[in-house]
């Protein structure tokens, strides 16, 4: 009796959790077959890269800045260990264009444009706009998800850029003018260690990979929230929860396809 | 706000973006060293090529004067065989000589590269013939630790030493 309910429950948890997955799937599906508004009115678009991007480029920039300060106090603290503290550029640059600037700007932007998505989609469905607008035989998805969705792609691997590049910057501040680095042996160090394609550009992926996900659940969650101040309330809360977490099982993923050689 | 204004404000968010990934590709790594210059293929084969990697830069003087192209490993000699990109700019003679050496106590490895006295140049696909190998550390205190103990040995026990060497 205790076994075939619990069975039911592990078999119902499963189902449930499949279905999920295949709703969110086909959620992605129906969005990219939409995606021809983002050629025939890209005003859209870029009204939703400015609503994204340009409000999380302060934000950004300024964590970008205090990581690139805290790598290059913690990164010469360890260096000096070794008297290798003229690859202090390296180590800032490699840790910012690999890792960390792709991910704690994915992290960043999922709290604040994923929320802000969510909410927005949340309260426009408890308000019946989103069935207002099909009653004018305008399709929702379309005109509401679908340009918010490539403002996120697109807006998502610039400022994970400007996050590293500010970070080097912060670094070059702490270790140079603060600790007293040559300032030739930080750029030199940097330049020949990191390579453009190896580091950069799987970096760049990366940051794509992350602008579609964060921005397809902040979507989602919107899309699927209950129609009540505490269900957007919920929709919200799952959407950093989520979000965060799909980035770093994301990053785990593809930092072991991309730099496992 | 009007959609002018917005649109100048996204023009400025892109350009921002492009502007840090440019530095990123330009000051942070190395696209500038990428030269697009005419490059002729030379080989040189190695007893021992230590840590050298693929695109180490070859130096000479000092002047990076090419880079590592492939490394691998030939199957009869059992010699590392290393082909190297040289910039057409240079030249050298027949008999220049190429050393592996290492920037720094544990800085990365490159190959150097000492022109000889020769007439006429390597050509393309050419070899270099004199090469002399990577200094692997692990040897190299193998070889000091030997040369001790047998300094040692030679020092405490002269007499049998030296019995021994006349039968």
């Amino acid at each position: 009796m205790s076994l075939n309910t619990s069975l039911s429950t592990i078999g119902r948890g499963v189902r449930t959790r499949i279905g999920r997955l295949g709703t969110f799937t086909r959620f992605f599906w129906l969005l990219l077959q939409r995606s021809s508004i983002f050629l025939s009115r890209p005003r859209l678009v870029s009204q939703q890269i400015h609503f994204i991007g340009n409000y999380s480029l302060l934000i950004i920039a300024v964590s970008g800045l205090f990581v690139g300060f805290v790598l290059g106090l913690q990164g010469y603290y360890t260096l000096n260990r070794y008297g290798a503290e003229e690859a202090l550029g390296l180590l800032v640059a490699l840790s910012l264009t690999r890792e960390l600037g792709p991910v704690v700007t994915a992290l960043l932007f999922a709290g604040r444009a994923g929320t802000s998505l969510t909410a927005e989609i949340g309260l426009m469905k408890a308000g019946e706009q989103l069935a207002a607008m099909e009653v004018m035989a305008v399709d929702p998805m379309r005109r509401v998800l679908v340009p918010r969705l490539w403002a996120g792609i697109i807006a998502m691997p610039i400022l994970a850029a400007v996050f590293s590049m500010v970070g080097i910057l912060g670094g070059w501040i702490v270790g140079v003018l603060m600790i007293g680095i040559d300032t030739g042996a930080f750029w030199s160090q940097m330049q020949s260690g990191v390579d453009v394609w190896n580091d950069i550009m799987n970096g760049v992926i990366k940051s794509f990979v992350f602008g579609v996900a964060v921005t397809l659940i902040a979507l989602y969650e919107g899309w699927q929230s209950r129609p009540t101040p505490e269900g957007v309330a919920r929709a919200t809360t799952r959407t950093v929860v989520a979000g965060s977490l799909a980035v770093l099982g994301l990053d785990f993923l593809l930092t072991a396809l991309m730099f496992s050689n | 706000m009007s959609t002018e204004k917005t649109d100048w404000w996204v023009g400025l968010f892109v350009l921002l973006g492009a502007i840090a990934l440019t530095f990123l590709a330009l000051r942070a790594a190395n696209l500038s060293s990428f030269s697009l210059a005419q490059t002729y293929s030379l080989s040189a084969a190695f007893d021992n090529i230590g840590g050298l990697k693929v695109r180490a830069p070859v130096k000479s003087a000092g002047v990076v004067v090419g880079r590592v192209s492939s490394i691998t490993l030939d199957a009869k000699t059992y010699k590392a065989v290393v082909k190297l990109n040289m910039e057409k700019g240079f030249l050298f003679p027949l008999d220049t000589s190429a050393k592996i050496l290492t920037s720094g106590l544990l800085g990365e490895q490159y190959i150097g590269l000492e022109a000889g006295g020769d007439e006429t140049n390597l050509a393309n696909h050419g070899t270099i013939q004199l090469t002399q190998s990577a200094i692997v550390l692990e040897s190299l205190i193998s070889q000091f630790l030997f040369n001790t103990a047998e300094k040692q040995g030679s020092e405490t026990t002269p007499a049998p030493a030296a019995g021994q060497s006349k039968n």
